[in-house]
């Protein structure tokens, strides 16, 4: 279980903060994860959703508060140390490495030799289906696209109690959309152990969750089971008009939805 | 270091018939430190076909020759003379050099004669160990003349090691004459422990010749090393590609200059990328010097830390923030 109590992160002039005043990021949020859910959490631009989740990991680390996971508080505790307890991260924005072979990257996050055919699977999970991605070196020759879904096979190589996925849609195409949405899924069954929390926007990402958490303005605004909280989000009739996300909201995730289904069963008709 | 080289000194057989690999000159005897040092930098196995010669402190310890490759004993200066035959298909070439003994200076001047059409892996390693306080040295002074469509590897590996206060300096000098349509592929690595090296590398390349250089190289203490290549594209469909990755660490200095020049239809493309850490200082120049309005000439150069993001992402896979730095130094010269 993941608990986080009255977490506040404070950013200072030339620590990140755009002027010369200390700006509070996250204010006070208090989030409870229960294990072997899918969460997804959502919200505005820069309401605190990335920060949150790198507090999480320890990449950021926070002004106040606590983090507990698994009853061990790791508030103050090192990546690597959060990580051999069992949490993992999938960056929006994934690293390059000059040098490093995608199957290498793919072995130091399994912690095993895993064979080629092992490695493979991983990149198939995410929709990279040829063998020769392996040799690839994770640099600036893979596409951002091509670079993503490997951040996502290496989260799912390491296979952690607890893994956090940054927008895990953002830059992939349509069809490796819908394979990671089922890779998810296939995740979630699987591993009823285990712990899965993404942050997106996308609609088709959040049919998949077990509770939907709206963070906004530094705090959790809204959490519970999915059929609870996504009808107050915009996609459908019963907007919630205290919720800022919800009336700001007015992109029409269901037709996005529908167009890649579309693109999927065409693109399936032509390989039949 | 794990040693693999106690298999690796070629025996004498007893009779060496016609065609067959031939005659151990001289088997001196090798310490246990050669023996470590030639696992880490000979690149060889027991069945290695081709050629072999090991030279230990000056003197020659082990050679084997074959049928298609020939090593000779230099009648007027120290080195060697290597032939291979013309079409020499799947053999290797093997001339490591270890120096154990302080205050060593060794200097050899090796020619290698590639046949037409020949296609041979070659490797020319260096390891130096000093336990004493004066300076070893070793200079390797390589020549290669490639006759048309012929191919060649070759692998330069330099190591240092010993724990005295003598310094540990290589000076190879690598020139290359290419011949219309051959092709060369050179890979030198500075693997560690060299206080000094200032490594010289010239290429000639005729038409449609290809040049492949890829230099990597790692300084720490206060080592220094500088690295001064030039190629020159006289043919018409000839191509040179320099690759330089380097790390520099602690107060070491590294300088980098290499110059492609095309007096033809060519292309050349020159990419220098540094990681620099601590106090170390590495400067890049790299030149290009186009004279004929059909060369194409590229060069790129980047020197800086090691990326934030590519640590963080590795300790989130559960390594220590040191663990992830030698891992992506690792990859960096691999």
């Amino acid at each position: 279980m993941l608990q986080i109590k009255d977490l506040i992160y404070t950013v200072k002039p030339g620590q990140g903060s755009y002027d010369d005043h200390d700006h509070e990021i996250i204010r006070g949020l208090d989030l409870t994860v229960e294990t072997g859910r899918l969460v997804v959490v959502t919200g505005p631009n820069g309401g605190g959703k990335s920060t949150t989740a790198k507090l999480v990991m320890g990449i950021e680390q926070p002004t106040g508060g606590t983090i507990t996971f698994d009853g061990t508080d790791v508030t103050h505790m090192p990546i690597d140390e959060r990580a051999r307890l069992g949490i993992g991260y999938g960056f929006q924005q994934p690293a390059k490495f000059q040098g490093m072979k995608v199957g290498k990257l793919i072995r130091i996050a399994s912690g095993e030799k895993l064979s080629g055919a092992a490695c493979n699977r991983f990149l198939t999970s995410v929709g990279l289906c040829s063998a020769d991605y392996l040799m690839r070196d994770v640099d600036k020759s893979l596409s951002g696209g091509e670079l993503k879904r490997i951040e996502i096979a290496t989260v799912l190589a390491r296979n952690p109690k607890l893994a956090i996925f940054d927008e895990p849609e953002a830059g992939i195409d349509l069809w490796s959309f819908e394979r990671l949405c089922e890779t998810f899924e296939e995740l979630h069954h699987k591993e009823p152990d285990h712990t899965i929390v993404i942050i997106s926007h996308q609609e088709r990402i959040m049919a998949l969750a077990d509770d939907i958490v709206v963070i906004e303005d530094g705090r959790v605004v809204r959490q519970g089971p999915r059929d609870e909280v996504y009808p107050t989000l915009g996609f459908g009739k019963n907007v919630d008009p205290s919720c800022a996300f919800t009336r700001e909201k007015n992109v029409d995730f269901g037709a996005a939805e529908a167009a890649a289904r579309a693109a999927v069963a065409a693109s399936t008709r032509n390989e039949e | 270091m794990e040693s693999t080289a106690n298999t690796l000194i070629p025996q004498a057989p007893a009779q060496a018939a016609p065609g067959e690999r031939d005659t151990v000159l001289k088997q001196a005897e090798l310490d246990q430190i050669s023996r470590d040092m030639l696992g880490v930098i000979a690149d060889m196995g027991e069945d290695t076909p081709g050629a072999i010669n090991i030279r230990a402190n000056g003197c020659l310890a082990a050679r084997t020759n074959s049928e298609n490759i020939r090593i000779e004993t230099k009648a007027d200066k120290p080195g060697i003379d290597i032939r291979v035959a013309p079409h020499t298909k799947g053999e290797q070439v093997h001339i490591p050099v270890v120096l154990t003994e302080t205050g060593e200076n060794d200097m050899v001047y090796n020619d290698f004669y590639i046949g037409e059409g020949a296609d041979v892996y070659i490797v020319a390693g260096c390891g130096i160990h000093n336990d004493g306080d004066c300076a070893s040295e070793h200079d390797g002074i390589h020549t290669f003349y490639l006759e048309p469509n012929s191919h060649v590897v070759y692998v330069e590996k330099h190591y240092g090691e010993g724990d005295g206060t003598g310094e540990r300096i290589l000076n190879p000098t690598t020139e290359v004459h290419m011949q219309e349509g051959s092709s060369m592929e050179m890979e030198m690595d500075q693997i560690k422990g060299v206080s000094s090296t200032v490594r010289t590398t010239r290429g000639e390349l005729a038409a449609d010749c290809r040049l492949t250089v890829v230099e990597k190289l790692m300084t720490h203490g206060d080592q220094t090393a500088e690295s001064d290549l030039d190629f020159v594209m006289d043919g018409d469909g000839s191509s040179v590609r320099v690759v330089s990755r380097s790390v520099a660490r602690d107060r070491s200095r590294q300088l980098f200059q290499p110059v492609v020049t095309g007096n033809a239809s060519c292309r050349g493309h020159v990419q220098c990328d540094a990681i620099i850490m601590d106090h170390a200082q590495v400067k890049s120049v790299p030149a290009i010097d186009a004279r004929s309005t059909e060369a194409q000439l590229v060069h790129e150069a980047a020197i800086g830390k090691i990326a934030g993001d590519a640590i963080v992402k590795l300790e989130t896979l559960g390594l220590t923030e040191e663990e992830a730095e030698e891992q992506i130094l690792e990859d960096f010269l691999s």
